[in-house]
């Protein structure tokens, strides 16, 4: 016997579930986050070998609320300085090679026009902002994402693109002494690779915490790729 | 029977467990051989892609350079000779003439004098003037023979040894530095003689020379059989 129907008040009916995301962008979500987690795990035991930012002497770079601090066991990978620089190496290539999968696969099927945060999207992003303070009491119409995760979105993926551009500069600071010199020299590259740990921290909160409190299915379609919530919208 | 919620929370239990288990984890006799395996690929990637014969390293004004340059040596006391004046190199291996040179021959030898940044494994970095004779000037003294393909420097501290690829070694900023900022070189810093190059990380600089010699197999390192890279170019 099949249960009795309940009428469901907080979603619209029979709206019939809609692919959201293609195998390529669920497998690196996921390896991403993992991998990241090992990448900064081990960062931080790297960090601890010299904990400031600046030449032999100083000056250093500020601010850094991190200056002398070694950070709690539990948050490092590796053991030791030499351990974490095998886990941070070994990683580092899985992490790039998925991060290249992925930004072909935007490229390729043409999914970036959803992602990427352009000009126009600035008036959207202003009325969403408007609606998520309350100024507007309707959700303006939108995508497969809103004008603020456009943002979010494209943001982050820069962010990640810029933490391997920073780490190659920190890995090879005289064959690659250029693109060291880019970001202002070798302990300004250890610099903003080390401040992308903090960001990319604080997106997975903001994230995880937007997932779960605003849409709840888009958690389920990152798994299976099969959308059934609220906004299933498409461009 | 277990049921979903026991099992759950057996999995959750887990899970933390492992993570838990894994900080400050060196991977362990499963993962530990893995990681050193892609640090070998990593070497080679360092070697033949992103390694240039000719290209040099940036070089600095005198006035940039760093005031405190901390020391590092692993005896437990600075190694210091008891007799200074009896100290020479020895070069040998696979070499048509094998060498002892004292600190005047190398010093009448080709000089060298170039200011850059040092790069250590710990993420601190420290502008030097170095001076010294090219270890391609050495190799040509000497005859290298070209069976050579690695070069293997040691010690007098403490048997601290480094395995260099000969074209790392032949760069034209490697040398056998016998002078740091204008000074002859201190023995807190390597005494009568060290190994320099902008090309690779401190510890591949071997300080404290005694022999230079020319190998058809890859040498080790003191630290480099520790489990740090042993390409360590940067």
């Amino acid at each position: 016997m099949a249960a009795p129907l309940v009428p469901q008040p907080t979603s619209p009916p029979s709206v019939p579930p809609v692919k959201r995301h293609h195998w390529i962008v669920r497998l690196t979500h996921w390896l991403t986050f993992l991998l990241l987690i090992g990448m900064i795990a081990s960062g931080l035991q790297i960090y601890t070998a010299y904990a400031r930012f600046g030449e032999r002497g100083g000056p250093y770079y500020s601010p850094n609320p991190f200056q002398d601090h070694g950070f709690p066991e539990w948050s490092r990978l590796g053991g030791w300085l030499a351990g974490a620089l095998n886990w941070h190496f070994t990683l580092m290539w899985p992490l790039t090679l998925g991060g290249l999968l992925y930004l072909s696969y935007l490229a390729a099927s043409g999914e970036w026009r959803s992602l990427l945060f352009r000009p126009r999207d600035i008036r959207g992003a202003i009325e969403m902002q408007k609606y998520y303070l309350r100024l507007r009491k309707d959700h303006p119409p939108q995508g497969k994402h809103n004008p603020l995760q456009k943002l979010a979105y494209s943001f982050i993926i820069f962010m990640g693109v810029l933490s391997v551009i920073t780490g190659f500069a920190i890995y090879k600071p005289t064959q690659l002494s250029w693109l060291t010199a880019l970001f202002g020299g070798f302990q300004a590259a250890r610099y903003w690779h080390f401040w992308a740990v903090w960001i990319f921290t604080g997106f997975l909160v903001v994230h995880v915490l937007l997932v779960f409190i605003v849409d709840p299915a888009s958690l389920r379609a990152m798994i299976s790729g099969w959308y059934r919530g609220r906004f299933p919208s498409h461009d | 029977m277990i049921d979903r919620r026991a099992l759950l929370r057996l999995a959750a239990g887990a899970g933390t467990a492992s993570l838990v288990a894994a900080c400050g984890w060196d991977g362990g006799n499963a993962v530990r051989p893995l990681l050193l395996d892609v640090s070998r690929f990593n070497d080679w990637v360092g070697e033949k892609i992103l390694f240039s014969r000719s290209r040099l390293a940036p070089q600095y004004d005198i006035a940039q350079r760093t005031t405190d340059v901390p020391s590092y040596f692993i005896s437990p006391m600075m190694p210091m000779l008891p007799n200074p004046s009896a100290w020479r190199l020895q070069v040998g291996g696979l070499v048509r003439e094998p060498q002892s040179l004292s600190i005047e021959q190398l010093q009448a030898m080709l000089r060298t004098t170039y200011t850059v940044k040092h790069h250590c494994v710990e993420g601190w970095s420290a502008i030097v003037t170095w001076h010294g004779v090219p270890v391609s000037a050495v190799a040509e003294r000497c005859g290298m023979l070209p069976q050579a393909r690695y070069v293997r420097f040691d010690s007098f501290d403490s048997g601290y040894s480094n395995g260099w690829d000969l074209a790392s070694a032949m760069h034209p900023q490697t040398i056998l530095a016998y002078g740091m900022n204008d000074n002859p070189l201190p023995p807190t810093h390597g005494a009568p003689l060290r190994l320099y190059s902008p090309t690779k990380l401190g510890y591949k600089m071997t300080k404290y020379l005694v022999s230079l010699t020319f190998t058809a197999e890859r040498p080790g390192g003191y630290w480099e059989d520790q489990g740090y890279p042993w390409f360590a170019g940067v």
